[in-house]
Order: C-alpha cells, then sequence, then structure tokens
C-alpha cells in the first residue's frame, strides 16, 4: 500500500468518525519558520492567528507549530496537524513549498495555503503579498528626505522578492530625486540583530542618510537613532517604538484580512485552489502611519501615491524602465506582468551595484 | 561528607537503571514546569513521551522516528569509535554537510538521466565527501599535533558557508524562479535514497542499521575494538601493544567523517530532498549528545537516537495539540539530557559517607 | 566601486563596537579553558545573560543594573555546567551542547512579555580631551562604556594569569590537574570559579547585545555570537593579547566585508566569511607553542 492511498483512507476514517464534531468547529493549522517571538515574519503570521480566533471565536480552532526546519520536519508536522483534523494549513516560508505540495497529495479533502511559492494544485492555494508597492512608497520618501543623495539598503538574500523590492524602491526615489544613489548591503540572513546593526553603521558612516531594510530585526533602526539624523522605515512589522523619528513610515504584513477570508471560504465549503499577489489594496501590505518628522508637502505626495496604489490606477512597475545594462524592459506606459516580477533577477537602470550570484 | 569511590568496574546494573532513573526524573521535573506554564503535567507528558508510539496515528509518528533517528544513529556510532579512543571530532556537522554537497552535486550533474548506477556513485562522493573533510583535522592533528577538537569545530562554519554559496551558486535550480536550493532530489527517481516512504524507510535508515551491527562486531569481537578500548584508557599500554597512534587517529576520524557524510547523502536525497541554506538542523552536534548518552555502545546509542527522536516528535505533538511553546520542549530536552549525565556517574562511581575525621 | 567612500576611522571605531560582544564572551571562556574545562555551552550563556540582562534593565530602568543581572544570569546557568562536570564527572563536550540548547529554551520562556518593548538608554562615553585627539579619538575615546569594560576585562584577566599567585594555581591546574591537587591545590573549587567568571563574561556579552548593540530582546538574538567566541579563544592560542587582536579580526572581517559591499564592491560573501575561521586553523598549526591547556576537556576526580 502506498503512502498516499494509506493515508487518505486514515484521513477518511478519520472524517467520517470526527465528522458529527467537524461541523461545530473548524480547525485551522500554522507552520511557522520561526519562533512567535521573533519580532517580524514569524511574529506578524501569529498575530494574524490571533485575529482569526477573534474575529471567529469558538467557531473556529487555531494550532500552530513554531521554528519547525524547512524539509522532513515540516513535512511531519504538517501530516500531523492534517491527521489531527486541520481543515485549512498555512505554511508560512518559500521553503516549505515541496512539503506542502506532497503533504497535500496525500489529504485532499484538507486545504493547503503555501506563502511566497509558486506551486498550486488543487488544495493547495499560493499567497503573498505585493511587498513592492510598500517599497515604492518608501522610495518616494526616501528620495525626497535624503540630503547626502545616498540611501543605504540593507538586502537579506539575492532572491526576486529582495530585488523586486530595491527596484521599486530605487525608480520611486530616482523619480522625486534623479541625483540619488543606492548603497546596497547583502546581509545573506533574514535575522541576526548585530550583523544588521553592522550592516546599518557602515551604511551611515559612508555618508547614506536614509536606511531602508529588508532584514526582520529592529538593530538598525537603533543604529540609526543613535546617530540622531538617519531616517528609517519599518520592516514586516510597524516598529513604531522607534517613531516618529528616525522611524518615519513602514511596511506592515498584515496576513489577517486574507487568513480570515480563507477560513471563512472553508467554512462557507466556497474554498479553490488559487494564486494570491495582493498589495496595498485589499490590505495585504500595510503602510504604517507616516509621522510628522516628514515634511507636510512630501508626506501629502506619499498619501497620494499610496491612494493611487491602492485604487489599482497607478502601478509600481510603469514604463518606460530600462534594465540595468540599458536596453528595453517596459516601453512608455507598459506595465510588468506578474511572471517576470515574480522572477525578477536584475537591476533596473541606474543602480550601480552588481547582484551577487 | 558525600564522597565518590571510583569502581574498579563499570557496574551492570547501573548501566542500565540510570537512562531509566533519568527519563523518569526528567519526567517529574518536566511535570513541574508544565504545570507551572498552566498546562496537565500528565496530559503533557503523555503526548511527548507516549504518543508518537501508542496513539491513535503511531501507525504515522512510528515511521518519522526511524526519519528522525537514522542520521542521529548513523553518525554518533561513527563518532562513538574515536570518543572511546580519545580522539574528539564534533565536527560531525561540517562532515554531513559536505557529504550532503557531494553527494547531491553528483546526483545534480546526472540530471535527468534515468540509471541505477547514479545513486551508488552519489553514496561513494557522499562518502568520500565526509571523509575527506574530516581527514583535515586528523592529518593536521597527526602530523602537527593541532588540536582536533577546535579544527573539527572551525570547519563546521566554512561548511556551513560553503553551503550557502552552493545553495544560491552552483547547485540552484535553474527552473527554480531565482529562489535558493537545489533540484528535489527526492523526485529524481535515480538519486532518491527513499526506499518506501510511508514505512520511514530510506538507504539512511538500512545503512544506521548495519552500522549498529558493524560496530558491536568490531568492537566486541575484533582487534581493532581492543585497540580503540585500550588507547581510550590507556594510551601508553597502547602503545606497547603495537597500536600506532597515528593510524589510530586518522582511522577514527575517517569512519566518523564517513558515516557523517552518508548521513548528510541519505538525508539530502531523501526526507529533505534539496541542497538549501537551513539544509543543515545540526544532527550532527545532537549525534555527539546520543553517543554519550548511548554509553558509547552500539545498541545504547540505538535506543538513544530513538529517545531523542521521540522528544523531537513528541514534543511537536505537544505544540499542535496542546499549544505548548518551542521553548518548553527545548528546556525539556536539555533536562533529560543533564539528568542522563548526571546519573552517569553512578555507572562508574560508588557514593559513600565518608567520615571527615582520620 | 567607490572605496574612498570607506572612512577608515569610522571603520576602526565601528570596530571596536563590533567586537565587544564577542571579546566579552570569549575573555570569560579563556579563562574557563585556561583552568582545563572547556565549556560549550558559550551560546546558550550569552542568550540567558541577553534576556536577564534585558529584563532587569527594562525592570529597574537602568542599563547598569540590568548587566550586573546578566552577569548573574550567565554565572548561574553555568553552575549547572560545574555541578555537573565537576561534580558528577559528566562529559563537558556534551554538557557544554546540552547547556547550550536548554539556554536557548529557558531565554526565550523568560523573555516572553518582553518582545517590541525598548531598552533604557545606555548612552556613549565622551571622554574629555582624550575624545578630542583627531583620529585617536573618535576611534577609540567616543564609545559606550561596556567598550572599555570589555577592554578592561582583557587586560585584568591577562595581568590576573601573568602576575598574581592565583593566576599561576589556576594555569597550573589547567596544564595538569593531578599535580596541581598533589600540590594541595582545590582542582574543582578553581574550576568553579572559573566556569562562573566564564558565565559572567558570557552574559555581560549577551546582554551587550540586548542592551547596547540591538537594543531590544528577540529570540535566538545571539544567532551565533557565542560559536564566534569559541573560535576566539583557540585563534588567540589561549592568550588575553591575541584575544583582543582575535575579536577585531573576527570583528573585523564582519565590518569589512560590510563596508566593501557597501562601497559597491562585488565581492563572494560566503568565501570571506570563511577566511576567520580558516585563519584561525592556520594559527593553529603555525603556533605550534600556543598549545590547549595540557588538562583541556578532562574529567578530575581525586583519588585520593
Amino acid at each position: 500500500m502506498t503512502t498516499k492511498t494509506l493515508l487518505a483512507s486514515a484521513a477518511l476514517a478519520l472524517g467520517l468518525a470526527t465528522g458529527a464534531t467537524a461541523q461545530d468547529t473548524t480547525t485551522v493549522g500554522f507552520v511557522y519558520v520561526g519562533p512567535i517571538g521573533d519580532g517580524g515574519w514569524t511574529y506578524e503570521h501569529n498575530k494574524a492567528r490571533l485575529a482569526v480566533e477573534e474575529h471567529f471565536g469558538d467557531a473556529v480552532e487555531t494550532v500552530f507549530v513554531e521554528s519547525v526546519p524547512e524539509g522532513p520536519d515540516a513535512e511531519r508536522v504538517m501530516t500531523q496537524m492534517a491527521l489531527q483534523g486541520a481543515d485549512l494549513i498555512f505554511t508560512t516560508s518559500f521553503g516549505y513549498m515541496d512539503a506542502t505540495i506532497n503533504v497535500a497529495a496525500q489529504f485532499p479533502d484538507v486545504k493547503f495555503e503555501h506563502a511566497t511559492g509558486y506551486k498550486r494544485a488543487d488544495n493547495v492555494s499560493t499567497y503573498s503579498a505585493r511587498f513592492y508597492e510598500g517599497r515604492a512608497v518608501q522610495g518616494h520618501i526616501a528620495g525626497q528626505m535624503t540630503e547626502s543623495n545616498i540611501i543605504g539598503y540593507i538586502a537579506s538574500y539575492p532572491i526576486p522578492e529582495v530585488i523586486r523590492g530595491i527596484n521599486a524602491a530605487y525608480l520611486h526615489a530616482q523619480e522625486v530625486n534623479p541625483d540619488v544613489e543606492f548603497r546596497i548591503i547583502w546581509a545573506y540572513t533574514w535575522f541576526d540583530p548585530a550583523k544588521e546593526a553592522e550592516a546599518a553603521n557602515v551604511l551611515i558612516e559612508q555618508g547614506a542618510d536614509v536606511i531602508l531594510q529588508h532584514t526582520d530585526s529592529t538593530a538598525p533602526q537603533a543604529a540609526a537613532q543613535a546617530a540622531g539624523n538617519v531616517v528609517t522605515f519599518g520592516q514586516a512589522s510597524d516598529m513604531a517604538e522607534f517613531a516618529p523619528f528616525p522611524r518615519v513610515s513602514s511596511i506592515i504584513d498584515d496576513w489577517a484580512p486574507y487568513y480570515i477570508a480563507r477560513t471563512q471560504a472553508v467554512i462557507d465549503g466556497t474554498w479553490e485552489s488559487m494564486d494570491t499577489w495582493d498589495g496595498i489594496g485589499p490590505g495585504m501590505v500595510g503602510i504604517g502611519e507616516i509621522t510628522d518628522a516628514v515634511p507636510a508637502d512630501i508626506k501629502a505626495s506619499a498619501e497620494d501615491l499610496i491612494e493611487r496604489l491602492r485604487t489599482g490606477e497607478y502601478h509600481a512597475f510603469t514604463g518606460p524602465i530600462n534594465r540595468q545594462d540599458g536596453s528595453v524592459w517596459l516601453a512608455d506606459g507598459e506595465i510588468a506582468d506578474d511572471g517576470t516580477l515574480a522572477g525578477m533577477n536584475f537591476y533596473v537602470e541606474g543602480i550601480t551595484a552588481e547582484i551577487p550570484q | 561528607m558525600i564522597k565518590l569511590e571510583k569502581r574498579p568496574q563499570p557496574s551492570k546494573r547501573w548501566t542500565f537503571a540510570t537512562p531509566i532513573v533519568a527519563v523518569l526524573l526528567t519526567m517529574f521535573f518536566g511535570g513541574v514546569l508544565f504545570a507551572a506554564l498552566g498546562q496537565d503535567p500528565l496530559v503533557t507528558i503523555r503526548t511527548i513521551f507516549f504518543d508518537p508510539l501508542f496513539s491513535e496515528f503511531a501507525w504515522f509518528y512510528r515511521p518519522q522516528l526511524l526519519i528522525k533517528g537514522a542520521p542521529l544513529v548513523l553518525i554518533a556510532i561513527g563518532l562513538s569509535f574515536g570518543f572511546r579512543a580519545g580522539i574528539w571530532n564534533i565536527g560531525a556537522e561540517g562532515q554531513y554537510i559536505v557529504g550532503a554537497i557531494c553527494g547531491a552535486a553528483v546526483g545534480l550533474a546526472f540530471y535527468p538521466m534515468e540509471s541505477f548506477i547514479i545513486l551508488p556513485l552519489m553514496v561513494v562522493a557522499g562518502a568520500l565527501g565526509g571523509l575527506l573533510w574530516a581527514m583535515i583535522p586528523g592529518l593536521l592533528r597527526v602530523k602537527f599535533g593541532t588540536n582536533e577538537i577546535l579544527v573539527s569545530l572551525m570547519l563546521v562554519y566554512v561548511a556551513e558557508q560553503l553551503l550557502a554559496s552552493m545553495a544560491l551558486g552552483a547547485l540552484r535550480n535553474p527552473e527554480g524562479m531565482g529562489f535558493p536550493g537545489s533540484r528535489n532530489l527526492a523526485q529524481y527517481p535515480s538519486a532518491t535514497s527513499w526506499i518506501n516512504q510511508s514505512a520511514g524507510m530510506h538507504w539512511g535508515v538500512v545503512t544506521a542499521l548495519i552500522a549498529v551491527i558493524f560496530a558491536y562486531i568490531a568492537l566486541s569481537r575484533h582487534i581493532f575494538g581492543f585497540n580503540v578500548r585500550l588507547s581510550g584508557q590507556s594510551p601508553r599500554a597502547a602503545r606497547f601493544a603495537g597500536v600506532n597512534p597515528g593510524r589510530l587517529i586518522l582511522i577514527c576520524m575517517g569512519i566518523s567523517g564517513t558515516l557523517a557524510g552518508l548521513a548528510g547523502l541519505f538525508e539530502v536525497a531523501g526526507p529533505a530532498g534539496q541542497v538549501s541554506i537551513d539544509f543543515n538542523v545540526g544532527y550532527g552536534f545532537t549525534a555527539i549528545i546520543v553517543a554519550f548518552l548511548g554509553r558509547l555502545h552500539p545498541v545504547g546509542i540505538l535506543l538513544a537516537g530513538g529517545l531523542m527522536a521521540l522528544t523531537y516528535i513528541g514534543g511537536e505533538i505537544a505544540q499542535s495539540n496542546l499549544g505548548l511553546p518551542i521553548a518548553a520542549i527545548q528546556i525539556l530536552q536539555g533536562m533529560l539530557l543533564f539528568f542522563l549525565l548526571a546519573v552517569d556517574v553512578l555507572t562508574n562511581y560508588r557514593i559513600t559517607l565518608a567520615r571527615k575525621a582520620h | 566601486m567607490d572605496l574612498s567612500s570607506i572612512n577608515p576611522v569610522l571603520l576602526l571605531a565601528s570596530l571596536m563596537v563590533a567586537a565587544t560582544p564577542i571579546m566579552l564572551a570569549a575573555i570569560g571562556e579563556l579563562v574557563v579553558e585556561r583552568a582545563g574545562v572547556l565549556n560549550l555551552g558559550v551560546e546558550g550563556m550569552m542568550i540567558t545573560g541577553a534576556v536577564c540582562g534585558f529584563v532587569v534593565a527594562v525592570g529597574t530602568n537602568s542599563p547598569w543594573i540590568g548587566f550586573a543581572g546578566a552577569a548573574l544570569g550567565g554565572a548561574l546557568i553555568s553552575l549547572i555546567f560545574g555541578f555537573l562536570t565537576q561534580f558528577l564527572l559528566s562529559n563537558q563536550v556534551a554538557t557544554g551542547l546540552a547547556l547550550t540548547l536548554f539556554g536557548l529554551g529557558l531565554s526565550a520562556l523568560m523573555g516572553q512579555g518582553y518582545i517590541g518593548i525598548k531598552a533604557p538608554a545606555f548612552p556613549d562615553w565622551y571622554i574629555p580631551v582624550l575624545g578630542d585627539i583627531p583620529v585617536i579619538g573618535p576611534i577609540i575615546f567616543q564609545h559606550d562604556p561596556m567598550v572599555y569594560v570589555g577592554l578592561a576585562l582583557v587586560a585584568a584577566v591577562w595581568g590576573f594569569l601573568r602576575y598574581s599567585r592565583a593566576g599561576l594555581i589556576l594555569r597550573a591546574v589547567g596544564e595538569n590537574h593531578e599535580a596541581a591537587h598533589a600540590l594541595g591545590y582545590h582542582v574543582v573549587r578553581v574550576r568553579m570559579l572559573a566556569i562562573m567568571f566564564g558565565g559572567a563574561c558570557a552574559g555581560l556579552g549577551g546582554a551587550y547585545l540586548s542592551l547596547v548593540r540591538v537594543p531590544q530582546w528577540t529570540e535566538g538574538m545571539t544567532a551565533g555570537a557565542g560559536w564566534i567566541a569559541l573560535a576566539i579563544v583557540v585563534f588567540a592560542s589561549w592568550r588575553p593579547g591575541r584575544l583582543l587582536l582575535g575579536a577585531y579580526l573576527f570583528g573585523g572581517v564582519t565590518v569589512l566585508q560590510l563596508n566593501l559591499q557597501a562601497a559597491g564592491a562585488a565581492i563572494a560573501v560566503e568565501y570571506l566569511s570563511m577566511a576567520p575561521y580558516l585563519a584561525t586553523i592556520a594559527v593553529l598549526v603555525i603556533m605550534r607553542a600556543g598549545r590547549a591547556p595540557g588538562s583541556l576537556g578532562q574529567s578530575f576526580h581525586a583519588s585520593r
């Protein structure tokens, strides 16, 4: 007997056995890659889990396992959740992609939601956020706030998600300030406070007076605060404890609306496999309050940009845009397609650094 | 005043009793901890220690014990030879990584060709990778007298950097949408180490069991095992007996490196599936603990590996079903290790009440 | 590439700060290893110190009391290691690894409820006169006090090991515990004190991260710094002077690597990050004189 049939029949038996109670409560599972106390990525997913609990009350029960390594451990945790009767499981790391697909194939009646991946199945949806819209807003503010015309960027790993963010920020900074220059540091980590602090200090020492970060700790905020005249933006969570200065705004991962909607769909029986890539409009990307440290006119134009992104009137990657080597990527007025964005592995024209290989 | 008196022979009775005492102590103090966290201690202890074996879904968890335990046992068996002889390879994590990289590289080089020869070639490459990585501290020790504990530990960090470089560069999946990580070897029929996934069987499990048997024979029946034990107990006597210390170091380092490399290869070609930045999850370090918990005895290591795997899997069940934080599981595992190490004193020493006055 | 944007003065100044947490943890471990004990639990003691320091500093609103709490927390958790290895004669390698596991769990539990809170401020000292010296002033004399505490500790350990009688005893215990015992020294007592000192220093190093460098509490925030501290002790061949050099080298490679990147140099980050570890191995091989303490890692039991 193969795993597939064995597990499927077990799941079926379980479904019959617990069918009566299953109607009362829906169980939603969450698999986290970090500890819920990381203050960033996992922390925000867990906040959304709590929002699901609050929204549905007794109708929904949630379970979670934190710090699950990618690979066989993730597969086991997902299987275990499915066996214990979860109806919907959110797997919140890119590295869970193959594990999610494998487990989902064994539990056709359980719905899976995989964050930031690209493999789907009948019972596997994917979802991600258009964080680059937030990056565009940051670039817009940063380009006008900088006096040295040097903007520092702490990047994590050279993957499309991060490269997209750099491009979006650069395009919108350059739009308002043609002299702007980006200094990019690849930290090769999502979370290492000491290294992030170091990176921020190095950028400040090299003249950057705005720091954008794509890593999750608050260490760069503290470094900027110590420097005194450096602007920062919160990442993943609001980091409001550093407002109104140096943190002048933030990108907030807000998964709650999506998690509530998908849980509702399971309850209603209307859940379907789909690929969701939401931005500011549906509320998956939250822009933290722009503080008064930003001059009123800049704040107003930034809010106008947010509004245009929210309504979909404007796309953050609208031509003309050239690639770094000068070749044309988007003609005038042309809008980037999601496929290219999803696999973006090139800088736009004007960025002088190279993507490490 | 309480004094320890060394036993002439390790106590047979306590050798068997101490692990049980330690587990019982851990259950008791773990229960206190869980009660302090607002959980029902009995339910929690049952979930962690018994549910993986005897619950409704034990048919799923039991094979998982094989998957989680196999690399621990395989690495720990290799380490136990050196540890018995007083040779401290604590860099098995690095040898595990390099074995996985080398083996996976061979498999990926053949993609998408199908042939029965691919997996054997990967096994050879993985074993060689681990062997060569372990030979660095081994040779430095023999040629220059460099401390192998420290060199092997340093090489773990080097291997981790190498892994990141490979996952982002040379071995990156060209069809992976630009994300780090290699192709999935578990989905490449000629390269996968899986035998029967639902039974938790892959070649690593088989190899681990073979290693246990070989180690048992070597240590109890073979002159090599005698030399190893003699070198650990009395290096001078070993030299008189004709043991070449340099060769013994290289052989012990070689065995541990080879087995660690094999463990890495079997893991990357089956359960893990791909070379990724976070491929290593600390098996090489946990195996050191497993080797000691098993008293450096092959059968003991087998049981200790199973026990460690049990706490991992039971811990995940407790997190998911009871909402216990992973921190509590880590504390429980730490306590288990502390108690096991602590009560071990009873095996080798007798506690006596000595009078102060002479 | 624009290397002129790298300011060597600022680079050296930030190197001083970057090296401080690993230096603090390493100087403690150096004393432990000179006493003949190998405690691989530095990471666990550091993270415990980080959370203890943070909790105490937030509670009392004083970073100084926070550092004291961190030292105490680190010393207390090191007592577990000391008790097991010195009194129950457990294997030091395994016990140290278990201590790291335990420390990571314990710190995460203690830190619940302290996430997203800011630590009380810990301002830099602008040492008058000295701080105004060009070049040297900004490099050396304009840091927060813990940088100087770290340097003072290294100097104190150097003096202690070299000139004091107690230091001589500690070294004797580390080189040959049987002989030291035969001379009437309390091997176990010396080692327990050394282990506690090591725990306290690791605690300070961890608290430097949670109170000064980051400054916030997040789980797992030491992110491997304790393991680097272990490497530095070896690099230093167990000598305080070289430890300073080692800490600056390890801190320096990170700072330099980030500087080169920011200046636009395309470098292979992974290979540069390997460099200090390979250098440590080279040092181990070349500096034959810097042998490890004779009794390092061995259990001691006074049979008579």
